[in-house]
């Protein structure tokens, strides 16, 4: 065991509860209450990974969300890996095992270190100029980029844990609990709004909640222990719920946000068992009130990013919360009162601190002279030039500021060290306010970005609205409260409030350095490498908006969307180029505020509630019988019955010849099925369908297209007419939601003038389809009371019947090209039906058939599927079914458009038949035709839509779009396939059964 | 995900909405007479404007009834709702 860092008990920290971690294989020591960066700290571990580029040693820079370098892998190579997780959110628990990410072999010996050395050959844009040359080559630079960079290994096992979705609908609610926070939920609650607080941290308060300080006090308490009453009293509001661990992902437009709660994360893995993991909460709100707070901004000079370098505030919260000091030798950096307030309360816990460097020179204050007091050196005016030390910091080098900020003068002073805080002043969490549309504006005296126009009924109070002083907190926050929730009073109005807090600035974006740019590194973004030597050669380059800089040298683009660095890029940008800060813009940030896992996202939406799926009232026997299924739209359709371990093909060969042989049975209840009625019923069918119904009798049924007013074939289905003002319509299965849909709009919109009703009844019944020459004999069986002879219900019309006592619809239609019937039945006699038709057919090997079957016999016999036949180009003419089209209607919904100059072109593509020179050889689906193949370039013709081995007719066949194909019949054809060329013959795409003998049998 | 008052419903998520593009194209009522271009116009042409746009919308997982949204593309601000049929809000 190394040292103990440990410094005096805190609050958060429970002593008596000793907790064990390994990380990279060695285990350390560390209590109930500390994050993993807090115990890797008290056991004096700075450096816990590598840069993204360079591989340059990384260590613990903040102490919350912001983190960009301190991410890690957890539980690596188990189940429950997760990459990126940041050492500063995570809280330790028993038997938690953490890892480095982006190096190998070892965190402390990594090759990729050498691109440190490369740097000067991989300067921004690096990636878009060298991997773009030559193109062939990006395989291989993508193979080398891959192994080299990376943040983290995904996980390859299923994820184990149980997350869930929650809805939650409040008056007000409230993100950040620090005092701003704390304010605002006390006086939404105690005013009868139901109020919701949450807050990312384990515990509320925010930074208050450790100013332990007699230079800050409320009503002559320190602000922490007035803090501490106030949270004590809104915890006994019954309409306000508090959610810690919460962290605000994304805030939408009319105040809909998204949060993930974290439940089990700081557990130890045996008790999260059967647990929630994550919760992610849907919260509308009619109210928001953000109170983000704000993030301290690091300074920009040459190598600021070596381990043992932390933000002055994160020094502070690990000394005050966690009890834990970074350093032995401490040296501040500042340019503002910020890092006195760390000076105290280390000098207080007795931490050494050996020097404070300030950029201001004239500078006084409260807190800077109790500093002096304590016999702290201050160097005012001066600046960092560089820091030394590999894997931690050992040394500074500071120089003296010119007056203006641009040069150091003088000689070098080094100080050693072994941590640096540094502080750059503070910037607003605006993140959020920007998601939901807010616009910012720019405040010149201290450099920052507030919110100022709100897209919704939202305010930002506290350090995020840019109030960062204790005074201006309690002296603003109780009156935008009163305003926002139009109140008369709140609980803070006359606070006594003392603050030694000065907030005098020096504002520098790019300190100087006693080097030329070229030569040093001022890390910007951290987290993607990137410098401000790189920002400004992106400018030379001649980027100009900030979007394109930032891409160009990825500024911003980590995990952590550069929350500490995107200030100072902004600034060297406007110095750089000469443009006022504020006109620029900012780049946007985007949901989520702090990366989401997949798990949360989805919720309970895995396996098989990944999508809901729809069931026939068959669903169960096909089951039985061994069916192999396919989706089609939401349902699962019976796809093929293989028998003792046939293959598909030779299941539907099978099946394909039984059904044409003797009989088939297919479930057909998935079809469309629409229900109209009224008066105007035939007139709404003729506006509808391209062919004419209003001669259509009663009984009969009728096969119709429905296309899209741009000519374009949409649907097709058989409409039975079941009495005078009353339709049964059928659509493809796929097609049935947006069928309906589309004749809602026009009967609603268009024609409202038509007394038309229309209902959905696809589920309402189930539709057994009976087919082949055996077909009647087996009907008549299970419907031994209906009179089934060709005179008395010949093919397209439709009888009511009774199956004992159970009302059916008989159709006699067919999509096979056979005699066959349909019976639909009320959808909960489906399967028993079905079974009477298995058990009447039994006798004539009835043969259940699946979708590729059925697809298999009306391929022989030409009938189009719309959506496999047909894409959204292909009107009737196209399809050679002109025959479908009225020339007597006035109008039909796309008639116009059969024809536009587009529409009637001679060489649009057309449907055609096509004949193998083989007949063994079956054509791919989807693959392309050509006529000549000398021709250069080669010239598409078309593709196959539909192809399968005939068993009927003993060879392939298929059907496909070929351009101008309607005048081609009988013209050779190439399908240039990989291996081969296969010659095909245009052909009549009927290839069986042209005269209906089959079905008028 | 904005919120949506409904004519007949009253105010519900977006999601159990959708969109049917501009309002107020009236599907001409003699087609046949129309030249190439006259129903070109028709069939295709479509504002996509940023700022105030006068659209068509269906509550589907509702009462699937359409009606038409005032809306502002620029922020989602829905300004006015009216049902079929009725006269579009002037400023
Ligand atoms: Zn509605």
């Amino acid at each position: 065991m190394t040292k103990n860092l440990r410094v005096k008990t805190t609050k958060l920290i429970d002593e008596t509860y000793k907790i064990s971690f390994k990380f990279n294989g060695t285990t350390y020591y560390g209590y109930k209450g500390d994050t993993l960066a807090s115990a890797l700290l008290a056991n004096d571990i700075h450096l816990v990974g590598r840069s993204f580029k360079y591989h340059r040693p990384r260590g613990i820079m903040t102490a919350g969300s912001e983190e960009p370098n301190a991410i890690v892998q957890l539980h690596n190579n188990t189940s429950l890996t997760e990459p990126n997780v940041r050492a500063t959110e995570i809280e330790i628990y028993e038997g938690l095992e953490a890892s480095s990410q982006n190096c190998w072999p070892s965190v402390n010996f990594d090759i990729g270190g050498i691109n440190n050395f490369l740097s000067p050959v991989l300067p921004a844009g690096f990636y878009y100029k060298t991997f773009m040359w030559p193109a062939s080559f990006w395989e291989k630079y993508e193979y080398f980029i891959r192994k080299s960079a990376g943040l983290g290994k995904s996980p390859t096992k299923p994820d184990p844990d149980i997350y869930e979705h929650r809805y939650i609908h409040c008056d007000v609610l409230v993100v950040g609990a620090g005092i701003s926070g704390i304010m605002a939920a006390k006086t939404a609650a105690k005013n009868g709004f139901k109020t919701l607080l949450v807050d990312e941290k384990s515990y509320l308060g925010g930074s208050t909640i450790y100013q332990n300080s007699e230079n800050f006090k409320i009503n002559n308490q320190t602000s922490n222990s007035w803090l501490e009453k106030e949270i004590n009293e809104i915890k006994k509001f019954e309409n306000l719920e508090i959610k810690i661990r919460t962290s605000v992902a994304a805030f939408h437009g009319y105040n809909f946000l998204l949060a993930r709660e974290n439940l089990t994360d700081h557990l130890p893995v045996e008790q999260r068992k059967n647990k929630t993991r994550h919760r992610l909460l849907k919260i509308r709100a009619k109210k928001v009130i953000m109170a983000t707070g704000s993030l301290e901004r690091p300074l920009i000079f040459d190598n600021n990013d070596r381990p043992g370098i932390l933000l002055s505030s994160a020094i502070e919260k690990y000394a005050n919360l966690f009890g834990v000091m970074c350093g032995e030798k401490n040296v501040l950096f500042t340019n503002n009162d910020s890092a006195y307030e760390t000076a105290i309360s280390l000098f207080k816990k007795g931490i050494n601190i050996e020097a404070i460097i300030d950029n201001r020179e004239e500078i006084d204050s409260k807190l800077i002279q109790e500093t002096e007091k304590n016999n702290i050196k201050i160097y005012k005016g001066y600046t960092v030039v560089n820091t030394a030390g590999y894997k931690r910091i050992n040394k500074i080098s500071i120089m003296q500021l010119s007056k203006d900020g641009q040069k150091v003068l003088g000689s070098k002073i080094s100080i050693s060290c072994d941590c640096l805080g540094i502080s750059g002043g503070w910037t607003p969490a605006v993140h959020l306010f920007t998601q939901s549309g807010g616009k910012l504006k720019f405040r010149d005296e201290d450099q920052v970005f507030i919110p100022d126009k709100y897209p919704s009924d939202q305010i930002s109070i506290g350090s995020c609205n840019g109030d960062f002083t204790l005074n201006e907190i309690l002296s603003n926050v109780p009156n935008s409260l009163r305003k926002f929730l139009n109140i008369k009073k709140t609980d803070y109005e006359n606070l006594e409030v003392h603050s030694s807090f000065n907030k005098s600035k020096r504002n520098i974006w790019l300190l100087p350095s006693d080097k030329v740019i070229g030569k040093t590194k001022p890390f910007v973004d951290y987290q993607n490498d990137a410098t401000a030597k790189d920002i400004k050669l992106a400018l030379r380059e001649g980027f100009r908006s900030i979007e394109h800089v930032k891409r160009y040298t990825t500024t911003g683009m980590g995990t952590d969307q550069g929350k500490l660095g995107n200030m100072h890029a902004l600034g060297i940008i406007s110095e750089t180029a000469g443009s006022k800060m504020g006109e620029l813009g900012t780049t946007t940030f985007r949901p989520p505020y702090t990366p989401l896992t997949f798990g949360t996202i989805v919720g309970r939406n895995v396996g098989e509630y990944f999508d809901i799926f729809r069931k026939t009232p068959m669903h169960d026997w096909h089951v039985q019988n061994k069916a192999e299924f396919e989706n089609v739209g939401q349902w699962k359709r019976a796809w093929y019955y293989p028998q003792n371990g046939e293959s598909m093909h030779d299941a539907v060969q099978r099946e394909s010849k039984a059904a044409r042989d003797s009989a088939g049975i297919l479930d057909a209840s998935t079809l469309g099925k629409i229900d109209i009625q009224g008066t105007d019923a035939s007139e709404f069918l003729n506006r509808v369908y391209t062919n004419a119904w209003s001669k259509l009798s009663i009984g009969k049924c009728r096969y119709g297209l429905m296309l899209n007013e741009d000519g374009m074939v949409y649907d097709d289905g058989v409409t039975t007419r079941l009495g005078e003002n009353h339709y049964i319509m059928t659509t493809t299965t796929g097609g049935a939601a947006t069928v309906l849909g589309k004749l809602e709009d026009y009967l609603q919109t268009e024609w409202p003038e038509l007394d038309v009703y229309l209902t959905s009844v696809t589920d309402h019944y189930a539709t057994v389809s009976v087919c082949g020459p055996n077909s009647k004999k087996i009907v008549s069986q299970v419907i031994p009371d209906l009179d089934f002879s060709d005179e008395n219900f010949p093919h397209m019309s439709f009888k009511n019947a009774k199956i004992g006592k159970i009302k059916c619809r008989v159709m006699r239609i067919s999509f096979t090209g056979e005699h066959s019937y349909e019976i639909n039945v009320q959808a909960n006699y489906g399967k028993s039906v079905w079974e009477k038709c298995m058990e009447a057919g039994k006798e004539f090997n009835i043969t259940p058939y699946g979708t590729e079957t059925m697809h298999l016999l009306r391929a022989e016999k030409g009938f189009i599927i719309v959506g496999q036949d047909t894409d959204a180009t292909m009107t009737p003419i196209d399809l050679q079914m002109d025959w479908i089209v009225s020339k007597k209607k006035y109008d039909f919904i796309g008639k116009r458009s059969l024809y536009r100059s587009d529409t009637i072109r001679e060489d649009r593509k057309q449907l055609v038949g096509l004949l193998t020179e083989n007949p063994d050889d079956v054509l791919e689906e989807g693959a392309q035709i050509v006529g000549d193949m000398n021709k250069s370039p080669v010239e598409m013709l078309g593709h196959v839509t539909s192809s399968y081995y005939s068993p009927n007719l003993r060879k392939s066949i298929a059907l496909g779009v070929v351009k101008g194909g309607k005048n081609m019949m009988g013209q050779k054809l190439i399908i240039p396939m990989e291996s081969k060329q296969i010659n095909v013959t245009v052909a009549d795409p009927v290839f069986l059964d042209k005269e209906n003998k089959r079905l008028n049998a | 995900m904005f919120i949506i008052n409904c004519p007949y419903c009253g105010e519900r998520e977006q999601s159990e909405f959708k969109a049917g593009g501009e309002a107020h194209i009236v599907r001409p009522k003699q087609p046949t007479e129309l030249s190439d271009d006259q129903w070109a116009e028709y069939l295709f042409m479509r504002k996509n404007i940023k700022g105030i746009q006068f659209e068509r919308w269906v509550h589907t997982h509702g009462c699937r009834k359409w009606f038409n949204v005032v809306r502002d593309t620029s922020n989602d601000v829905i300004e006015a709702v009216y049902k079929m049929g009725e006269k579009p809000p002037t400023k």
